[in-house]
C-alpha cells in the first residue's frame, strides 16, 4: 500500500507533486507502513556520520553500478540490493541526499529504470533537513529481507546511448547541464573536482546550456514551476511533449535535471545520457562543438 | 567477485610491501576487519584528523588544494631542519566530505613525523592496498593518490639542494 502523498502548497503547483515531499512530511510519516527512507551521496561516508532515524543507504557507485561493465546492475542485482535494504516492489521509497539531492535524484533514475513505481525525493535533501536540526542517528537500521521480484531493467525509454544521442542531433533538443567552463571546452571537469579523463573539451553539436544548479533554490530546494518554465520554456523553448536528451560528466547532475523535466513539469519524453562527457568526449569521431554557441548539427555522413 | 581483488597483484609482495611501520599497521588494521567495518575504521580515521594548528587556521592560503578529491581539501607539508629532515602534515577538510578526511587522516597516522626519504620512499599504489576499492570504489580513492602525490612533491621540492 503506498503511502499518502505530501499535500503540501508548497509542491501543488508541479506537475507531479506526489513525486516529492517536504522534511516536515518526511518527519511526520517516518516509521510508516510500507515507507523506506534511502540515503544517497556523493561522500561514501556521509551517512555513517549520522542520518535519518530507520534509513538506509544505497550508495551509486557500490550498489547502483555494475562492479565491471560500465552499466547498472541488472534486474537480479537490483532485486538483490532491494532485498537487502527491506524495499518491496509496492514500497514508497523517499530517496534524500547530499549535493542538492544528485546521488539522490541519480538513484531515483536508476529505481525507475526498473520500474519502481512510487519514488519520491525529499525536497531539500540531507541539507535541509539538518539545517532544521531535526533528528538524526548513527544506528544502521537492520531491515527484515523482503523478496523483491526480478525485474528486468528497462532503459528504452529514459535512457540514452551514445548511438541515440548520434541519432538525435539535429532531430530534437539537447541539455547540458555541466558548469559553463565545461561547456565551452575551457575545461573537461567540474570545478575543484577530480580530473575523469576526457581527452577532449567542449559540448556535444546543437546542446543547449542550462547548468542543472539553475534548477535549485539557494536552499538545495527546487525552484517554484514559474521560474523553473521560465528557464526551460520561455529561455530556451523546451516544450513538454518535446523529445529532450540531457547529459553531463557521467549522468548525476543531468539526473537531476531529468527529474526537474520530467516530474516538476510534466515533459513526458526526457531521457538522460549516462554516458555522458566522459564517453563522448573520449569517443573518436565523435562531433564536438567548443566555445558558448551550440553549433550545428553536423551533416550526415552517407 | 573473489576476496582476492582486494589484495595486491599476484606475483608482488604482501600489502605492507615497502611501506613503513605505522603505515604498514594502517593496512594490516583494515585487512584485519570486514569490508562494512573497513568503512566504520576510515570514519574512525576521518574523526581523528588533527585540526589545523593556528598559524596555519588562519591562513588558509598557505595550504595546497587536491583538486583529485571530490570534495574541498588543502594540505600542507614541513620539513624540519634536523638530521633526519623529519616530515610534518598539515590537512583541512570539511566534516561533511568524511572520506576525503578518513583518507587525510590514514597519510597522517602513517606519514607525520618520518624522515623525508622514507616519506618519499611510500609506493604510489599504497591507497589501493587497503583493501577499500569495492568498499569505496576505485574512482574515489583516487584522491588519496592525488593527496599522496602532492605531499611527495612538496617535500622532494623541500629537500631539495
Amino acid at each position: 500500500m503506498p503511502v499518502p502523498t505530501d499535500p503540501s502548497p508548497a509542491l501543488a503547483d508541479y506537475a507531479h507533486p506526489e513525486r516529492l515531499v517536504t522534511t516536515q512530511w518526511l518527519a511526520d510519516n517516518l516509521g510508516a507502513e510500507g515507507l523506506v527512507v534511502v540515503e544517497s551521496d556523493e561522500d561514501v561516508l556521509l551517512y555513517e556520520t549520522g542520518h535519518i532515524p530507520g534509513s538506509v543507504k544505497i550508495d551509486w557507485h557500490t550498489d547502483l553500478n555494475d562492479p565491471v561493465t560500465r552499466d547498472y546492475v541488472d534486474g537480479e542485482g537490483f532485486a538483490q540490493l532491494m532485498a537487502a535494504k527491506g524495499i518491496s516492489r509496492d514500497s514508497t521509497v523517499v530517496i534524500y541526499g547530499d549535493k542538492s539531492n544528485w546521488w539522490a535524484a541519480y538513484a531515483l533514475w536508476v529505481f525507475t529504470l526498473f520500474g519502481h513505481e512510487d519514488v519520491r525525493l525529499l525536497d531539500g535533501g540531507r541539507a535541509a533537513w539538518l539545517a532544521e536540526e531535526r533528528e538524526t542517528t548513527t544506528d544502521a537500521p537492520s531491515p527484515a529481507a523482503t523478496d523483491y521480484p526480478v525485474v528486468e531493467r528497462r532503459d528504452e525509454e529514459i535512457r540514452a546511448f551514445a548511438s541515440d544521442v548520434l541519432g538525435h542531433l539535429g532531430n530534437g533538443p539537447l541539455i547540458d547541464v555541466r558548469s559553463a567552463e565545461e561547456y565551452t571546452g575551457a575545461r573537461t571537469h567540474m570545478p575543484a573536482y577530480p580530473e575523469e579523463g576526457a581527452l577532449r573539451g567542449g559540448h556535444i553539436p546543437t546542446a543547449e546550456s542550462v547548468p542543472w544548479a539553475r534548477a535549485a533554490a539557494e536552499d538545495g530546494r527546487f525552484k517554484g514551476r514559474a521560474e523553473l518554465e521560465a528557464i526551460y520554456s520561455g529561455e530556451k523553448g523546451l516544450q513538454p511533449g518535446d523529445d529532450v536528451i540531457a547529459y553531463c560528466r557521467i549522468g548525476e547532475r543531468s539526473s537531476h535535471t531529468w527529474f526537474v523535466l520530467t516530474h516538476l513539469l510534466g515533459y513526458d519524453k526526457v531521457r538522460n545520457y549516462d554516458g555522458s562527457w566522459t564517453e563522448w568526449g573520449n569517443a573518436v569521431r565523435v562531433p564536438i562543438a567548443t566555445g558558448t554557441e551550440p553549433g550545428d548539427a553536423p551533416a550526415r555522413r552517407a | 567477485m573473489s576476496a582476492a581483488t582486494a589484495g595486491p597483484a599476484a606475483g608482488q609482495g604482501g600489502p605492507t610491501e615497502g611501506l613503513p611501520p605505522a603505515l604498514a599497521e594502517i593496512v594490516e588494521d583494515f585487512h584485519a576487519v570486514s569490508e562494512p567495518e573497513r568503512l566504520q575504521l576510515l570514519l574512525d580515521f576521518s574523526r581523528g584528523l588533527p585540526a589545523l594548528p593556528p598559524r596555519y587556521a588562519d591562513h588558509p592560503e598557505l595550504l595546497e588544494p587536491v583538486p583529485e578529491c571530490q570534495s574541498p581539501i588543502f594540505l600542507l607539508t614541513e620539513v624540519d631542519d634536523d638530521a633526519d629532515r623529519t616530515v610534518r602534515l598539515f590537512f583541512s577538510a570539511p566534516p561533511e566530505a568524511p572520506t576525503t578526511r578518513g583518507f587525510a587522516g590514514i597519510l597522517a597516522e602513517g606519514l607525520d613525523g618520518l624522515p623525508a626519504a622514507q616519506v618519499l620512499d611510500v609506493p604510489g599504489d599504497v591507497c589501493s592496498r587497503l583493501g577499500l576499492d569495492r568498499a569505496v570504489s576505485p574512482l574515489r580513492l583516487r584522491g588519496m593518490t592525488g593527496m599522496l602525490g602532492r605531499i611527495q612533491r612538496q617535500v622532494r621540492e623541500s629537500t631539495a639542494a
